[in-house]
Parts: structure tokens; sequence; C-alpha cells
């Protein structure tokens, strides 16, 4: 590894800037929400907690917070299932056509969000969809299944089949074996795209503007609409809430599954040592 | 959610699946096949009924709305002004590329030699935003970038300003690279991770200038991960509507916004299917291009391109 004294300080000083450029921004929205005033100044002149109280007090944003939190639940919990049992059978079904099928699965996360947008809030509206709990679910679980698949089929690639014929061998049923010894291996995997799941459902705003209606908004939707129509501070609150929550999502994945992988990793090379 | 979606379609594409499918020879009994068929159906069922069915009618109605043929296509190509629109969103897609580019590459080279400690908290810098809402940024966005924002302050000490950045394509430009940037720094640091730096030492060694060895041999080596990754930035730019829509001028639209504006307000679902699918096609057009050059600059890098 070059030491680091032998990089150009022109390269640091670039670096450092790319890297506020990607941090700093977000962090502007924290001061904000603390302000008292009902115009955006940074930074504020003076502090207070009345956008917090705007939030939790506010039928339209907290409507909006548990419409989205309900809607993640539920997508989380689909995408999750559908997402998994299409991971193991396209890995471990060994099925001809496996890659046509993984090709159909990520077409959601390759389509234009506004072409997505626009097909599903067409149909939707014609099937009387638009604007119900349910379309919402359909579209967000589609969305978010190709989150999941991808990360279960990348932690079943890591897991060494030889442990599952090994149980196999030794007169477990295939169901046993599946329950025993692949899904806690497969967990992390599942874990971490079921947070994917979560996160995809609960920052999504493209496709829920078309099928949301105003008795039915998600909190994304309420945030865009409060910055081009209503101009509420409020959002800078939301924002806050939002980044903190996502922030400690995002610690929860890397501190647990990363660990328990390692571990995992651990066992199953100390188990083909003993093996050989 | 779109900014996560290239990145996973490259860590694991349907031709590793595809691979993985062919290189184990399936000793599973017919009985079980079914079984393992049956696994999937769930999941493409909700894809096909939430995204391929959709996309169909919209190009159905694109071709059929209000009359049979290609008439919406050559009326949206043949006015001035989607002309004009399209255009401009290319433009901003470009430009939003390069920025992207300019500061991606000397982000990730430094993650190839800093110290270990350092790697992890830039990659932990350019996870951050990823998981950070769409919303919260584009708002913070919002707020910079306003006339009583801190960056037109900051223009105040000096003496200029205040400039109208908000409502303007700088702004959208300016906004939309933010939130894409870690789209082309995760793959591009993929790439120059895997160069062989001895390389450049060598050609330096032979009398090249350092600049000229990086000109001649790291440069092209870097090609990949340059396609891979500003190609996906490109077509995510050309589809993105939060973005534009908050930071731009409703006189100067993108091509989303355009699409939107057809079919919510004015319900031309022929129209905008139609200016829906051109965007779609241009986007797997050049998905299709840069793979193809991706493949043909390794085959090349590794034949060992003669100067």
């Amino acid at each position: 590894m070059t030491e680091q004294g032998r990089i150009p300080w022109y390269l640091k000083a670039l670096a450092i800037l790319a890297g506020l450029w990607l941090v700093a921004p977000t962090l502007v929205v924290i001061p904000m929400s603390f302000t008292g005033r009902s115009s955006f100044m940074f930074p504020p002149p003076d502090w207070s907690l009345d956008y917090y109280r705007n939030f939790f007090t506010h039928p339209i944003w907290l409507d909006s917070l548990l419409t989205s939190l309900r809607l993640a639940a539920v997508v989380t919990v689909l995408a999750t299932v559908c997402g998994t049992a299409a991971a193991f059978g396209i890995v471990r079904g060994r099925l001809r056509g496996g890659g046509a099928m993984s090709g159909i699965l990520l077409t959601p996360i390759i389509l234009p969000q506004i072409v997505a947008a626009i097909a599903i809030y067409i149909v939707f509206l014609r099937t009387g969809l638009s604007g119900t709990f349910l379309g919402l679910v359909i579209a967000h679980t589609g969305f978010a299944i190709p989150f999941v698949t991808v990360a279960v089929v990348a932690n079943l690639r890591t897991i060494d089949p030889e442990l599952e014929r090994a149980a196999a061998s030794l007169g477990s049923s295939p169901l046993t074996t599946f329950r025993t010894v692949t899904l806690p291996l497969a967990a992390p995997g599942v874990l971490s795209g079921a947070v994917f799941a979560f996160a995809v459902s609960f920052d999504e705003v493209v496709i829920s503007l078309f099928l949301t209606s105003p008795a039915l908004r998600t909190l994304p939707v309420q945030m865009f609409t409060s910055v081009t129509t209503e101009t509420d501070p409020t959002i800078a609150a939301a924002s806050t809430i939002v980044v903190a929550a996502t922030t400690a999502l995002l610690l929860l994945v890397v501190a647990s599954p990363r660990a328990r992988r390692a571990a995992i990793q651990d066992f199953s090379s100390t188990a083909r040592r003993e093996q050989s | 959610m779109d900014r996560v979606g290239g990145q996973l379609t490259r860590t694991g594409g349907p031709r590793d699946a595809s691979g993985a499918a062919r290189s184990t020879t399936g000793g599973v009994p017919a009985s079980r096949r079914a079984l393992w068929y049956g696994l999937p159906v769930p999941a493409l069922l909700v894809v096909g009924a939430s995204f391929l069915v959709p996309v169909g009618v919209l190009l159905h109605l694109s071709l059929t709305e209000p009359t049979t043929g290609l008439d919406n296509y050559f009326s949206a190509l043949g006015d001035q002004t989607t002309r004009t629109i399209l255009f401009r969103t290319v433009r901003m897609a470009v430009l939003v590329t390069l920025l992207c580019l300019l500061v991606a590459y000397p982000y990730a080279y430094t993650m190839t030699v800093c110290r270990r400690w350092v790697r992890v908290l830039m990659i932990a810098v350019v996870l951050m935003p990823f998981w950070t809402s769409l919303m919260a940024r584009t708002f913070a966005w919002v707020v910079l970038l306003g006339d009583t924002g801190p960056i037109n302050r900051l223009l105040g000490l000096f003496g200029v300003g205040p400039v109208s950045i908000l409502g303007t394509t700088t702004a959208v430009t300016i906004g939309t690279a933010q939130v894409l940037l870690p789209f082309l720094v995760l793959p591009l640091y993929a790439n120059l991770k895997g160069i062989d730096r001895r390389l450049v030492q060598a050609a330096v060694g032979l009398g090249a200038r350092p600049v000229v060895a990086f000109l001649r041999v790291y440069l092209p080596l870097s090609v990949p991960g340059i396609l891979a990754g500003s190609s996906v930035v490109f077509v995510l730019a050309l589809g993105f509507y939060v973005t534009p829509a908050l930071l731009g001028s409703p006189r100067q639209w993108m091509v989303s916004q355009l699409i939107a504006s057809r079919v919510q307000n004015l319900l031309q679902f022929g129209m905008g299917g139609a200016l829906a699918v051109l965007v779609l096609v241009l986007t797997l057009g050049l998905l299709a291009l840069t793979a193809r050059a991706a493949r043909s600059s390794v085959a090349a890098a590794s034949a060992g391109r003669e100067p």
C-alpha cells in the first residue's frame, strides 16, 4: 500500500471537496429544522422546536408518515418472501431460463423512473387501483423485489453447496436441510434484502406521486407537495427525521450482518478444514 | 431509490445468474423440478403486473391512441418545443455525466492509494447519500441554491450576486449530479482497484513523463469503469423527475416533466406514451452500446494494444 505522504496535495484537495459535496447538503437540513422562522435562512437566526411540534401534531404530516411506515412494512414482507423464493429458484434450482428470469426481475431497476411511473399510472387508473393502498403495495413490491433478489443471490453464491450435500448425505430431509443449514447461512442476505426493500419503499417518490391522492399520501409525496405548492417549512423537520432514521438503519446493516457473515465464513472454513 | 439500481445491476446481474445455473449440472429429480420452477413465479407475477404489463400497455397506447400508426412519434419529433426540451434534457444529462466524471475520478483514484481507514471513511461518505432520502437531499438544494441561501451569501462576500440559481438548468445539473455521483464512484473504484500500478511505474522507469504514463497506460485501463459508471449516470439523468421538478423552472422543462404533464394534466396517453417510449429506446440503446464498447475495450486492453 502506498504511503499517504505520496498522495499529491491537489488530489487530496479534490477528494475532500468531492466528499463535502456528497455529504454537506444533507447536513444543512438539520440546523434548518430547529429554526423558529417561517422562511428558510441558513444558518438559522434563532432556534425552536416548532417544526417538530408541527410534524407530530398536524394530521397531514403524521398520516403520511404512518402511511409510509405501513406501506413499507407490508412491502418488506411481500418483497422479501417473493424475492428470496425467486433467488433460491434461480441459484439452487439451476432452472433452465434462469438468466431470462433474472432479466425480467431486474426490469424495474433498469426502466427510467418516469417511464415506469406513467405506465403504472395509466394501467392503475383504468383498473381502479390508482389512489388506493393496494395499488401502492403492488407497485412498490414490484419495485422492491429486484433489490431483495440481487442481495439474496449474491449471498447464496458465497455458500458452499457441499454443506447442503453433507447434510443430505447424513440423512437429513431436503426440508430439514433447508431449515437448519441453508436458511441460517442465507440469513444475512435475506436480512439486507429486507432492509433494502424497506428503504426502497419508504423513499420512493416518483411512482407514488402518480398513485397517491390528497387523501392518501406517503411521506416523500407530502414532502414533494410541501416544496412545490404549500411551502410548508415543516419539511425541514421531516427531512431531519428521515435522515436520522435511515442513517440508523444503515448503521444497523453495516454493523450486524457483516459481523454475522464473518462469523459464518469463519465457521464454514473451519468446517471445510475439518472435512479434509 | 433509483440511485441504488445501477450498482446492483452490475454486482448481481442476469449474466451471473445464468452462468451459475449452467455451470452446475442439476442432479435434481424431475418430480422436484416443478417445485423449483414454482419458486420464482410469485416474484415474476408481481413484477409482470406492476412493470411489464404497464409498459406493454404504454407501447400499445402510443401506437393506437388517438389513431393507429406512428402519428404520435411523428408529431412529437416534428414539434419544435418538444425537440427543444429533448435537446435540453440530453445536454443536461451530458453535463451531469461530465461533472460526475470530473469529481468521481480523482475521488475513486484517491480511494485506491490512501490508507485503509481513510478508504473506509471515503466509502461511507459515498454510501451516505445512497441512504439518505432523495426528497431530503433535493430540499437541501432548494435551501442552498435559493436567493438568500448560503451560496448566494458567500458570493455576496466577494461582491457577486445575488445570482438566481434556483429555477435554472444550472441548478438541475448541480442537484442531479450530486444525487447520481455515487453511481459513478462505485463502479469506477471497482475498476481502478484492479489496475496494476506497476505498469505505470514501468512506463515511468522506461522514461515516460508521469503525465504521459497516466494518459497512455493508466487512463486506457480505466475505460471500462468510466463507461460502466457514466452510462448509468447518463441514463438515470435522462429519466430524472424529482430534481428537475423542484430545482428547475416551469419554463425550462426536462422531458420527464413534459411526459408527466401530457399524461397527468392533459390525459394524452398516446402522446405521453410515445415520448416515454422514445426515452426508453434511448436508454436501452445507450446501455447496449456501452456494454459493447466496454467489452471491446477490455479485449483491446488484454490483447496489449501497440502504440
